[in-house]
């Protein structure tokens, strides 16, 4: 399956490769650098390259391309995600994953792929384990490390591979039990130019953080399960009993996870918490534009709107942008033409706008699209969905653990057209 | 700054001779870190893993694979590093691996080094140890080792933890890509572990088996349903591979579940959208679906809401091919979900769907405003959603969807608008109401500013108007007013070739585009002038009047053309049309050849053909077919038999053979044993520290005892059906034990009968002659209980009174463990005893079989690499015939003769009498010479086997 692996920097050099059957050699990136060089932006880069003897199939994240490289038929899915699971993993033990992240703890790094794939099969990938065969690096760790010249690498050789929950491992112990379950949605929306929702969809995730001794065996109940038609699980989810009784029961890995996910599309169910009036207009013959935006907030059930950020990718023809914000701060980078306003929160009684005028190259003609428009904000305390936690019990354990549920409301891809 | 720092470093390790092995290690500590290494260090990395301290080493092994990391080479400290193989310290052992798996192939006799670890590892009671260990004898990769990988896995394959058994289902993989010839025994392994019921096997064992022999359908049938029913407990990875492993058996199995008549035609989607119902009436033969294949599609069903990608692509693609139509809209809202996820997975589930919308545009049409395209999108994902999106159009959304795409025009990124007109084109051909509003929609980007739009809204228009021109005349009149604004070659061509093409539309504009195209002819790209060069053609023979002298400028022009495409398009137009008395009959036609109606272009997806490739494999991302792709079959006209999945016995899993293991467990020693004479020999040449050299010789003697041990409680198994058989020759010589001088009067000899001993059957049958030359009578002869060697020996019974000159025969048997080490027992009488020793000969350690030609020459590709040994030798010319060679070889060694249908190679066999190894002599004849091969595991004796061959069939004499 997976032959090879290579990490390469946005600059485009191998900083690291890890080979899992015979060699392959370097020079097999040739084809991906080619195919980097015709990309016009970084995200460009075709996933699959096949070249005449091998296929490389890369993903792009955190400025770093994963590159695996393939000798016959896999399905490319199998491999996307696998190395997705690798940067995940990467991102857990080191907090980033960043080329110098992952230059400072090399070795963690190739034990780590060293225990992710045998003969390039996943084999351990489930990060419970991983975290007992090898204990990622902490700041006291190492300064221990350096001190006794112990190591990273687990005395105890662990059980959660065998028994049967891989996902967690036996004899968790904590003085305070907790659970901890955000409910996070986010809203993906297209918003034409009259300000009518062209389309719009909730993607929720329940995220955990469990932190309880033993072998607990969780319930959670919703007050509206009908909602969530649309759902992923973790595989601790007992599928059946959700299928028959809409509960989600299951025995939590230790730690942080994501339980489920799910997706909500009908639109007339979404709400859109924020709208947008805009006046951009470039006149024929004139090197000034007119750029006005204003935001407020709407069906916002009563909770504020927060972190607001507006961003657009101004055209080409634009040299600078003159304008004042009512509150905030906004910055135009000219090279790029991205124009960014960082908004902060949203006060409905003084809504908070951009007025000024933008320059356009002297003879350029007047752009044929108005710039799109994409708006991040946060609203804390609300799942825009509607979706409530019922309760959590906790059956198999005696203690009494401590439950929290946290909802929040964020944009995901939330554009307006003007 | 940071270069000098790095200099100065470099000076202190080089140099370090005032530093203490503390400070050392500090000093390396601090650069541990650092990015930019210029050279490698073997000589102070050699001494940090020789040291003593185990920190030293472990720093020592970070650095190397910090090298390994960085792709630099650091074969050269394999000695140093293979030595730390056995360490206790589990991350210095585990930064060793990393290294072994790494460098074994280049360094493979100093790789076998480490064998020995692992085997013990093997054995470790820990079943973690036990599969790290076979995890890493598989990794490496060197050819002499496959007969010890082979048995470790086999032996794995049973072992009671399922962990070890994923192991070995890994293992089979790697040892098949080394040694493809292991196929057979491979798939044994396989078939084995595919009746494994723990769901930790049961992904690995089917990656293997879709490896290793994914054309041995049968075996998966006698596991099909228990494999269904384990699918949900397995883990992520292994239900991918399960899944797709199941599409293509269901395939070969079931029947289809698709009406005929609605089977894959993409055309008719009309018909099967509103004729559900009137099909049921209309069929006479119902439709009944296999319980297994039913079982299938039930146990994959919620496996559509794993959170892993490819578990839920995999579940797609099997409902797709396997699930009747009506049941696939289930996998349409999982796969939308997939959208939301990294731009990877986007880029493989649109392609996938794009593929399915093609075919099934009900599946997707609910969720069209998914497809979608943001702003924020990679340029790929946005053409796939844009294909997504033209396939999905039909006569109810096409008024939204193009008011989508009207957005999009505008986009910034060209390419993307460039490819919205495209799709804005297969739209207007598809749904004929809205040609029109197409067509007046791509006249007007005619106007557009950004030259690649108008070139490919030309294009566009071109195609649509091939399909009605007669009304659009208006429309080709524009473009020939744009003419002269447009640069972009392929655009310029088809306004051309519009203009001839519907020449006669235009009757006053086409001889002033083609006036125009005279003067600028020389400047134009190749195909703009074949196109003027057709255009001047066509208008000559539609109107010569005007333009019979702009045509033949043009034709002149490209007579002299650089291009030799135009000079030869020019030649034959100027033929064609221009009549004279050489051109023949052809001329008569030219009208009807070139204003002949041309049928309009079929706009389709690039999609189209895709299907052709199963879903979600690589080969349809490709749209090529991959290496390894394996075909999806058609369903069978007829099911084949069902029955073949019942299972009726049900075998406790994981009960262990014991004998067997046993049995494996010695071969293996043997094999290592092998191994390491071969191999000690380099370990001294190499001048390894003495150190290593010492646990060297101890693991080999540690083996050597073990041996000694396991023998009397092992029996072999041949694989072939051996039969012994009765010894062709029998020699009279006796040999002397002992001489009547020290034996007080008492003399013996003894003689081997080579017959199968009736005491035991790992014996050797002796026949011992004792004889009475003193004057008295000799009381109680018999051997004495306590024997000096290891050997084990049926002693005769006693004589109890051996008159003089008197001499009894009698048998004894004696177990050589298959070495010609003496066998020491004493001697007694009543009075005296004496020490006495038989040596025996090699060739009487064996015993002759027969098998067939066939066998012999599959036996002995069974033992080849280290356990042949061959010598050349030449013959004397009287030993040539066949009969002495027969005579020669058979008093030598006590082995059997095989029949041989070649007439110069004369093949005996035999085996050893204590472990029953076989041993496989061939004499080749190649006048002058000879080639004497023999193949056996038991190397010692091959060779010693070999010499004396030599000598017997090198001289003469009988």
């Amino acid at each position: 399956m997976i032959h090879s692996l290579f990490l390469v920097n946005a600059s485009g050099d191998i900083f690291l490769e890890k080979h899992w059957k015979s060699v392959v050699s370097r020079s097999v990136c040739d084809y991906f650098f080619e195919a980097l060089e015709r990309a016009t932006e970084p995200e460009n880069v075709p996933p699959v390259i096949p070249t005449p003897h091998h296929f490389l199939i890369n993903v792009l994240r955190h400025r770093i391309y994963f590159v695996a490289v393939i000798q016959s038929e896999v399905p490319p899915l199998f491999v996307i995600e696998f190395l997705h699971r690798v940067v995940d993993t990467f991102q857990d033990y080191f907090g980033v994953c960043s080329e110098a992240a992952i230059k400072d703890n090399v070795v963690v790094v190739y034990e780590l792929l060293e225990e992710m794939l045998d003969n390039g099969f996943p084999l351990a990938t489930e990060s419970n384990i991983l975290k007992e065969l090898i204990k990622p690096p902490t700041i006291l760790r190492t300064v221990v490390n350096t001190i006794t010249g112990s190591t990273n690498v687990g005395e105890q050789l662990p059980t959660g591979q065998l028994s049967v929950v891989p996902w967690r491992r036996t004899g968790v112990k904590y003085t305070n039990n907790e659970a901890y379950f955000d409910v996070v949605e986010e809203i993906d929306a297209i918003i034409d130019k009259s300000g009518s929702t062209i389309t719009a969809e909730i993607q929720g995730v329940i995220d955990a953080c469990v932190k309880l001794t033993g072998m607990p065996d969780l319930t959670l109940s919703f007050m509206n399960p009908r909602l969530l038609d649309d759902v992923s699980f973790h595989p601790c989810v007992r599928f059946k009993r959700w299928e028959a009784e809409r509960i989600l029961s299951f025995i939590p890995p230790d730690g942080n996870f994501r339980l489920l996910s799910y997706h909500v599309s009908s639109q007339n169910l979404v709400a859109i918490p924020v709208y947008v009036k805009h006046n951009i207009s470039f006149r024929e013959g004139s090197s000034q534009g007119r750029f006005e935006l204003t935001l407020g907030p709407k069906q916002t059930m009563g909770k504020a709107v927060e972190s607001v950020l507006v961003s657009s990718q101004l055209p080409r023809g634009v040299l600078n942008a003159n304008l004042s914000p009512s509150q905030g701060t906004y910055t135009f980078d000219p090279v790029t033409k991205l124009l960014s306003w960082d908004v902060g929160k949203i006060n409905p009684q003084k809504l908070p706008s951009l007025k000024g005028s933008v320059s356009l190259q002297t003879g350029a003609s007047k752009p044929d699209e108005n710039p799109t428009i994409n708006i991040q904000f946060k609203i804390q305390q609300l799942a825009i969905s509607g979706l409530k936690v019922n309760r959590l019990d906790m059956y198999g354990e005696k203690y009494k653990p401590f439950k929290g549920i946290k909802y929040m409301t964020k944009a995901g891809k939330f554009q307006v057209r003007t | 700054m940071r270069n000098a720092l790095v200099s100065a470093e470099n000076l202190q390790l080089t140099l370090k001779t005032d530093f203490s092995s503390e400070e050392q290690a500090l000093t390396i500590k601090h650069s541990s870190g650092n990015e930019e290494k210029p050279i490698v260090f073997p000589s102070y990395l050699k001494e940090m893993l020789e040291s003593n301290k185990e920190s030293l080493k472990l720093e020592a092994m970070k650095r190397i694979v910090g090298l390994i990391a960085k792709g630099k080479n650091a074969s050269e400290l394999f000695p140093a590093v293979v030595k730390n193989v056995a360490s206790k310290n589990i991350e210095l052992k585990k930064l060793v691996y990393v290294y072994l798996v790494r460098y074994a192939e280049e360094q493979q006799d100093l790789a076998l080094l480490s064998i020995s670890t692992f085997q013990r590892a093997l054995k470790d009671p820990n079943q973690l140890i036990r599969a790290s260990a076979l995890r890493v004898l598989s990794s490496i990769r060197v050819p002499i080792i496959v007969p010890i990988m082979m048995l470790a896995i086999k032996e794995a394959a049973t072992d009671l933890s399922p962990y070890v058994r994923k192991t070995a289902a890994h293992a089979i993989q790697k040892l098949y890509s080394l040694d493809p010839d292991q196929k057979e025994h491979l798939i044994e392994v396989i078939e084995k572990l595919l009746k494994d019921k723990s769901t930790l096997v049961a992904g690995s064992v089917v990656m293997a088996f879709e490896e290793v022999c994914p054309d041995r359908i049968d075996l998966i049938h006698k596991n099909y349903r228990k494999l269904c029913n384990l699918l949900v407990d397995v883990e992520e990875w292994g239900q991918v591979v399960i899944i797709h492993m199941l599409t293509r058996y269901a395939r070969t199995q079931f029947v289809s579940p698709w009406r005929e008549d609605a089977m894959f035609d993409e055309n008719n989607e009309k018909a099967f959208y509103d004729s559900e119902e009137e099909r049921k009436v209309e069929q006479t033969r119902p439709y009944i679906m296999d319980p297994d294949h039913r079982l299938l599609l039930r146990n994959t069903k919620p496996l559509l809401q794993s959170r892993n990608t490819a578990v839920v692509m995999a579940v797609s693609q099997l409902y797709w091919h396997l699930a009747p139509k009506h049941e696939l809209s289930i996998i349409t809202k999982s796969l939308v979900r997939l959208l939301r996820s990294h731009r990877e997975v986007q880029y493989v589930v649109l392609q996938n769907i794009a593929t399915m919308s093609i075919q099934r545009k009900g599946m997707f049409e609910p969720f069209m405003k998914s497809f979608y395209v943001r702003s924020t999108d990679a340029t790929h994902i946005k053409t796939l959603k844009l294909e997504i999106l033209t396939n999905l159009a039909n006569e109810a959304n096409i008024s939204t969807i193009l008011r989508e795409f009207q957005t999009y025009v505008k986009s910034q990124d060209k390419a993307f608008a460039a490819a919205t007109i495209q799709a804005i084109g297969r739209c207007a051909t598809n749904i004929s109401e809205v040609t029109d509003t197409c067509l007046n929609g791509l006249v007007l980007l005619l106007s557009n500013r950004d030259e690649t739009v108008v070139a490919e809204s030309v294009v566009v228009i071109k195609k649509l108007l091939q399909t009605q021109p007669s009304q659009h005349s208006d429309i080709i009149k524009h473009m020939a007013k744009l003419f002269d604004n447009i640069t972009v070659p392929m655009a310029r061509a088809s306004i051309l070739w519009l203009m001839g093409e519907y020449c006669e539309h235009v009757p006053k504009i086409a001889p002033d585009v083609l006036r125009k195209m005279a003067k600028t002819f020389t400047n134009e790209e190749d195909i703009v002038k074949l196109q003027i060069v057709n255009l001047a053609a066509k208008l000559y023979l539609t109107n010569s009047k005007q333009t019979k002298l702009l045509t033949q400028y043009i034709l002149n022009l490209g007579k002299y053309d650089q291009n030799y495409d135009i000079r030869d398009r020019t030649r034959f137009i100027r033929q064609l049309i221009v009549p004279n008395e050489k051109s023949g009959a052809l001329s008569k036609y030219a009208r009807r050849i070139l204003m002949a109606p041309k049928p309009a272009p079929v706009l389709q997806s690039a999609f189209k053909d895709r299907d052709r490739f199963q879903l979600g494999t690589l080969s349809h991302t490709l749209n090529s077919q991959a290496s390894g792709y394996l075909e999806l079959s058609d369903w069978p006209a007829v099911a084949p038999d069902q029955s073949v999945r019942n299972v009726e016995v049900v075998e406790p899993a994981g009960a262990p053979a014991l004998r067997k293991s046993k049995t494996a467990k010695s071969n293996e020693k043997r094999l290592l044993l092998i191994i390491m004479t071969k191999y000690i020999l380099i370990h001294i040449v190499l001048s390894i520290s003495t150190q290593f050299f010492v646990n060297c010789m101890c693991s080999l003697l540690h083996l050597c005892v073990f041996l000694a041990c396991q023998f009397d409680a092992v029996s072999w198994h041949v694989h072939v059906s051996l039969q012994a058989s009765s010894p062709v020759f029998v020699p009279e010589t006796s040999h002397e034990l002992l001489h009547r001088m020290t034996g007080k009067g008492l003399s013996a000899q003894y003689r081997f009968t080579r017959q199968p001993c009736i005491y035991g059957n790992s014996m050797v049958s002796l026949q011992l002659t004792l004889s009475n030359s003193s004057d008295q009578a000799l009381e109680n002869i018999h051997i004495s209980e306590k024997s000096s060697t290891g050997q084990n020996i049926h002693r005769f019974n006693a004589i109890e009174r051996l008159e003089p000159q008197a001499s009894v025969t009698v048998s004894m048997g004696v177990d050589f463990n298959d070495s010609t080490q003496a066998a020491n027992f004493q001697l007694c009488t009543k009075e005296d005893e004496f020490s006495v020793s038989i040596q025996p000969a090699v060739g009487e350690l064996l015993l002759p079989i027969t098998m067939s030609e066939a066998d012999f020459t599959k036996e002995q590709g069974k033992l080849m690499g280290m356990n042949e040994s061959s010598a050349t030798i030449t013959m004397k010319p009287e030993n040539v015939s066949s009969q002495s060679v027969n005579r020669k070889v058979v008093s030598v060694a006590n082995i059997g003769v095989i029949p041989s249908s070649q007439e110069n190679i004369y093949r005996f066999a035999g085996k050893t009498v204590s472990s029953g190894s076989l041993v496989l002599v061939s004499v080749a004849l190649k006048d002058p010479d000879a080639v004497i091969t023999i193949n056996t595991e038991k190397t010692v004796i091959g060779s010693m086997l070999l010499r004396q061959f030599k000598t017997a069939l090198t001289n003469s004499g009988p």
